[in-house]
């Protein structure tokens, strides 16, 4: 397959504007600027499938076609380069290796929606992407590819570029929205959609880092051709990072629609050291696990649902026969009782239950009906916030304990692990 | 003591203010130089943010309470933020934050005696192709072992 997000990415200075301009570099914004109509790309990105890349996997085209048609304010493009998703590293690739592919995708972007002002929020641990990105930045406003008059068409952007400063949450398009404009970062309620009323009350569109860097290919070759390159309702490739137990762990670009199974075995060169598999998280921390049993299937969103789990952000991580599930769904709990929020109680408590449980279970002083505790808790959660992010906590505490019975059970009957030999769990 | 930024951040200050539609909307990066040039964020510093962008003092204080990154009481002046998430902790994540404990001589939220190291255990900083691993100031480093926390602890200027 040929590479179109990752085709820089080992080529010497991937980053500085000389490589860029060299392999194709800003032709596709000149084109859509000169040439094509706002309402034209818009069209094309329908037809291209691109679906947000962010973890929602929702039509990007759509997305901007809920912008108002009369326009009194000022839109917004922001950029969510706040990556956070643990099993997730592809934006952190995208902006350090080939950040002109996002600048362009931006201005693409600015231009199809009628923005003249891009943020790109960008979490405040990735300090080297910032530096990269803002090199980046600086280089197309010299050569005129940022700032006024963008290819003598008249047509202004300007970009800026925010630190976060450490919570996932904000991760969440209205979180963010809050934290950009100096709020801690408390997802707001929807509808309004930020498509309508979103920063500093003004119509706004946020896009992923990844989505927004499918830009240029789709106005190069045409939505059609980068539907082609994905599955049915999955255009595109993606960036897929792998991650735990595999002989080769790495961002692996494939086509919507990959096997699972193809992923691990042949891109990661299957399980480490020559291990049984025993469980995989297809799509982020947020994602239902998957058994060994269970991997043949499709990496697009709508296969992945359909088994009950989720694409989300393609953080694909892999456990083989010594992880200890308990272990894992505690390493789970402790991140989502630490990252929620704290504005809806569901979720903030919730959360806190989960861990007091699932650490409960892993230092063997489980009591049987804590398994079901977890069932209602999760029950309880869902659907019943402002965010998505209940949502996606309730996915693991719904199916570990359920497809791994057995394993939850041992820990509770015995009071020790049935995988690891040493139980020496401190608690932290 | 009351805080006053330096000139040159003064004129940093200058600069991303007219970025923003709001004088609110510059609070994050403003105080990210804060924390840069005082260390940690004081009640002073909140003052004179707070003064600076003409709002009450507890909108900075729900900020700087709710983000991980600013720090609120002195610290060390490197942060070595060992990351305990999911695939870390399937590749040893756990035993390098072990590790790191002892080499320093210290706990998860303290810092070294001689005012150069914090240390932190994290959420995923979103490098799990090179698990198990860990931020030393600016800088990712992973796969780590041992020996690798050895090497890189003394090119930081630790014993």
């Amino acid at each position: 397959m040929e590479p179109i997000l990752s085709k820089r990415f080992n080529m010497k200075d991937s980053h500085r504007i000389e490589t860029y301009l060299a392999t194709g570099g800003y032709r596709s914004a000149e084109k859509a600027l000169k040439t094509m109509k706002p309402e034209a790309i818009v069209e094309e990105v329908k037809i291209s499938n691109l679906r947000g890349f962010g973890g929602a996997g929702f039509s990007t085209g759509m997305k901007w076609s809920f912008l108002p048609k009369e326009r009194k304010k000022p839109v917004y493009l922001v950029v969510n380069a706040d990556e956070g998703e643990p099993g997730t590293f592809k934006d952190r690739y995208l902006m350090e290796r080939d950040p002109h592919l996002l600048v362009e995708g931006i201005l693409i972007t600015s231009f199809a929606i009628g923005s003249h002002k891009a943020y790109v929020y960008i979490r405040g641990e990735y300090v080297k992407s910032y530096q990269t990105l803002q090199g980046a930045v600086d280089e197309a406003y010299a050569k005129g590819y940022l700032g006024k008059n963008i290819f003598g068409t008249g047509f202004n952007l300007d970009v800026i570029l925010h630190m976060g400063a450490g919570a996932y949450i904000c991760g969440e398009e209205t979180g963010l929205l809050e934290s950009l404009e100096g709020k801690k970062g408390f997802p707001r309620l929807k509808p309004p959609f930020p498509a309508i009323i979103g920063l500093f009350g003004c119509p706004t569109i946020i896009n992923n880092v990844e989505t927004l860097s499918c830009l240029p290919t789709i106005i190069e070759r045409g939505g059609k051709a980068f539907a082609d390159l994905g599955c049915e309702k999955n255009g595109g490739t993606h960036l897929f990072s792998l991650s735990g137990h595999v002989e080769r762990p790495g961002l692996y670009e494939l086509p919507m629609g990959t096997p699972l199974r193809e992923l691990i075995d042949q891109h990661g060169g299957g399980i480490r050291g020559g291990k049984q598999l025993k469980a995989v998280v297809p799509g982020g921390m947020s994602a239902a696990v998957l058994k060994a049993d269970e991997i043949d299937v499709s990496l697009d969103y709508d296969s992945l649902k359909k088994a009950g789990t989720m694409l989300g952000s393609a953080g694909v991580i892999v456990m083989d026969e010594t992880t200890c599930m308990v272990e894992a769904l505690m390493v789970t709990a402790r991140f989502f009782a630490h990252e929620s929020c704290g504005q809806c109680s569901p979720c903030r408590e919730g959360t806190g239950w989960y861990y007091k449980v699932v650490q409960r279970l892993y230092e063997g002083k489980g009591r049987m009906q804590d398994l079901e505790t977890l069932i209602n808790i999760s029950a309880n959660m869902a659907g019943n916030t402002i965010c998505a992010f209940a949502d996606g906590a309730a996915m693991p505490f719904s199916s570990y304990p359920v497809k791994f019975k057995d394993e939850f059970e041992y820990h509770i009957r015995e009071g020790k692990c049935n995988v690891k030999e040493s139980y020496a769990y401190a608690r932290d | 003591m009351a805080f006053t930024f330096t000139a040159e951040n003064r004129k940093k200050i200058d600069q991303i203010l007219p970025q923003y539609e709001t004088k609110q909307a510059a609070l994050l990066p403003i105080l990210h130089l804060a924390q840069e040039q005082n260390g940690y964020i004081s009640p002073e510093v909140e003052e004179a943010v707070a003064s600076l962008l003409g709002l009450p003092i507890v909108k900075i204080r729900e900020v700087t309470s709710f983000y991980t990154l600013y720090e609120k009481k002195p610290c060390g002046k490197t942060p070595i933020r060992v990351c305990r998430n999911l695939s870390c902790t399937l590749l040893g994540g756990k035993e390098i934050l072990d590790y790191m404990k002892q080499r320093l001589g210290i706990d998860v939220g303290e810092s070294t005696p001689d005012g150069r190291f914090r240390l932190d255990s994290v959420e995923c900083l979103c490098a799990c192709e090179m698990a198990p691993m860990m931020q030393v100031g600016d800088a990712y480093y992973g796969p780590l072992t041992k020996e690798k926390v050895d090497e890189i602890l003394k090119k930081a200027g630790s014993v």
